[in-house]
């Protein structure tokens, strides 16, 4: 009922977890039974270990959160080493979100991650809290296309290009991806945002401003899903403040093929099992035999 | 220990000291594992303003009856919300999370500054019968409320306030630099504000005495994942305050 197939890989529902919000996946271990979960979407890795950004790094907002982690991780050696290994007794997809510095490193990345154990690659072009790289290849489209042609080049493993909303023209932004050679295209990435602290005048956040998640992203995240839902032929992975199975069935609806619970995890370390839990009561609700039957049937018989 | 989300019962609430509540909550699950210097992390509303949960330290644990107590201070708006839970009262409750202290001494001295303290009534109750000396320090008399709670505890209570209003006027630390040199200790346990810790730290180090520190940041997952909370360590590797920590020794994060 909820088994889906996205660029080649299989997961037993459509339900993710989104890059950054869910660790390696062991970390919720004691919460959720992984091998339930569509695919897990593991924390940005960039070649070498990254220490992130220095000061704040969070800072809640209305129905949000912003983070300026700066993408800490313990670099592509040690995912190798010690991650990787501990990923494998879980019979779950594992897809590596990866980021360099320049296009070259993205191929690298890809070359040196295309190993058993591995199920595919989502290209981080969306961070907005590092100085190279990140959000830089995500805002123009022909740059988006080049980290994508040069990981197609690097692994035979499915690419899926993550896009930032923080562009003015998503469509765009997803075509280019598209014809580049992605295989799924998931969004959105995060909102760029900022906090200032009334009482010092200064930014929340050490890295000044901070990528906006949670609730309050969701329409925005839903109008970007069915923008580009409606203009390429690659599935889309839909996330952006999912909190329950109801949220994920309107991502459905509005054209994408699957979902991402993210900052959810933070607050309901369940979410990723209950919104999947709770898509499987809805389609049987509705005599629905396969969540296939939601993708991209937003009625738009208005009157 | 898995980790776990409970439905906990409010049991008692009360304003304790200004802006300090003590809250206790049935939570027999958590009763049975909780060690001392963990935390839950704590929904304060089935809303989504305040999107994110608030980690507090474990100020006590009745095994017996299935409660957890936590001392916390209202600062923002997760807090006031918290504050008005009436008893009878459903709270959702994350943990047991992060490390606890180390309990392998014979002469412990505790130091807390603030509602550092909170995690320490814990620990001194898992210490006893040893000998415990603390040192509690806070900005003046009306804050020191905690010393009818330790007064059971403690073998030997030292005060500071910043306005000398009640015991000697200063910092912990000043406290302690004395204490150690006048007294015999195997392990100093620190929790309060980011300075005060360095501080103990160091005199501790100097005296070759080991040293274990509570540190706390903010965080959102509680459990590792979002990186929100992570710290330098000394090895030159980050530390994550939620899930390796919040107890360190305090030479794996200050140098």
């Amino acid at each position: 009922m909820l088994a889906v197939t996205i660029a080649g890989i299989s997961m037993k529902t459509p339900v993710m977890t989104a890059s950054g919000t869910f660790g390696f996946g062991p970390e919720y271990s004691d919460f959720v039974d992984l091998n339930t979960i569509g695919a897990i979407v593991v924390k940005g890795t960039t070649l070498a270990p990254r220490a992130g950004n220095s000061g704040c790094r969070i800072a809640e907002t209305p129905a949000g959160m912003l983070n300026s982690i700066g993408l800490e991780n313990p670099g592509s050696d040690e995912f190798l080493k010690a991650t990787l290994p501990k990923l494998k007794k879980y019979d779950v997809p594992i897809i590596v979100n990866i980021s360099g510095n320049t296009v070259e490193e993205y191929g690298k990345l890809a070359a040196k991650l295309s190993v058993n154990g591995v199920a595919g690659f989502e290209l981080n072009i969306s961070c907005p809290n590092v100085k190279e790289g990140g959000i830089a290849f995500g805002t123009v489209p022909q740059s988006a296309a080049a980290v994508v042609r040069e990981v197609k080049k690097n692994t035979h493993l499915p690419v899926i290009a993550k896009l930032s909303p923080n562009v003015t023209d998503i469509v765009a932004m997803a075509r280019a991806v598209e014809e580049a050679g992605a295989d799924a295209i998931s969004l959105i990435n995060t909102l760029l945002g900022m906090a200032i602290d009334t009482k010092s005048w200064r930014p929340v956040l050490g890295n000044v401003v901070g990528g906006l998640s949670g609730p309050a992203v969701k329409p925005v995240a839903l109008r970007m899903v069915w923008q580009v839902a409606n203009a390429v032929n690659v599935p889309v992975i839909g996330m952006g403040g999912i909190m329950t199975a109801l949220d994920a069935v309107e991502f459905l609806l509005a054209g994408a093929s699957a979902v991402a619970v993210g900052t959810a995890n933070f607050v309901n370390p369940y979410a990723a099992a209950e919104v999947a839990e709770g898509l499987c009561e809805y389609l049987k609700e509705r005599g629905l035999s396969h969540v296939q039957k939601l993708v991209g049937q937003v009625n738009h018989n208005i009157g | 220990m898995p980790k776990t989300v409970v439905k906990a019962s409010v049991l008692e609430h009360t304003l304790i000291g200004p802006q300090v509540r003590r809250l206790t909550f049935a939570a027999p699950i958590l009763a049975q594992q909780a060690l001392p210097g963990q935390f839950v992390h704590v929904k304060v509303t089935e809303s989504i303003v305040p999107l994110l949960r608030r980690p507090i330290s474990i100020a006590d644990v009745n095994p017996d009856n299935g409660t957890l107590t936590l001392i916390y201070r209202i600062v923002g708006q997760g807090t006031s919300l918290l504050a008005e839970v009436k008893p009878g009262g459903q709270l959702d409750i994350m943990g047991p999370l992060g490390n606890g202290f180390s309990l392998e001494t014979e002469r412990p001295l505790l130091v807390g500054g603030g509602i550092g303290l909170a995690p320490m009534v814990y620990l001194a109750k898992s210490l006893c019968p040893r000998p415990i000396t603390i040192i509690m320090g806070g900005r003046n008399k009306e804050e020191m409320y905690w010393q009818e709670i330790f007064q059971s505890l403690c073998r030997s209570i030292h005060i500071t306030t910043d306005d000398g209003s009640l015991g000697r006027q200063g910092f912990t630390v000043d406290a302690l630099s004395d204490m150690l040199s006048a007294d015999t200790f195997d392990i100093v346990y620190a929790c309060g504000p980011q300075p005060m810790l360095e501080g103990v730290a160091r005199l501790a180090t100097a005296k070759n005495i080991r040293c274990q520190v509570s540190l706390e940041d903010h965080m959102a997952c509680g459990v590792g994942a979002c990186l929100s909370c992570t710290c330098a360590a000394t090895d030159g590797k980050r530390r994550k305050v939620c899930a390796d920590g919040p107890v360190f020794w305090a030479e794996e994060v200050f140098s």
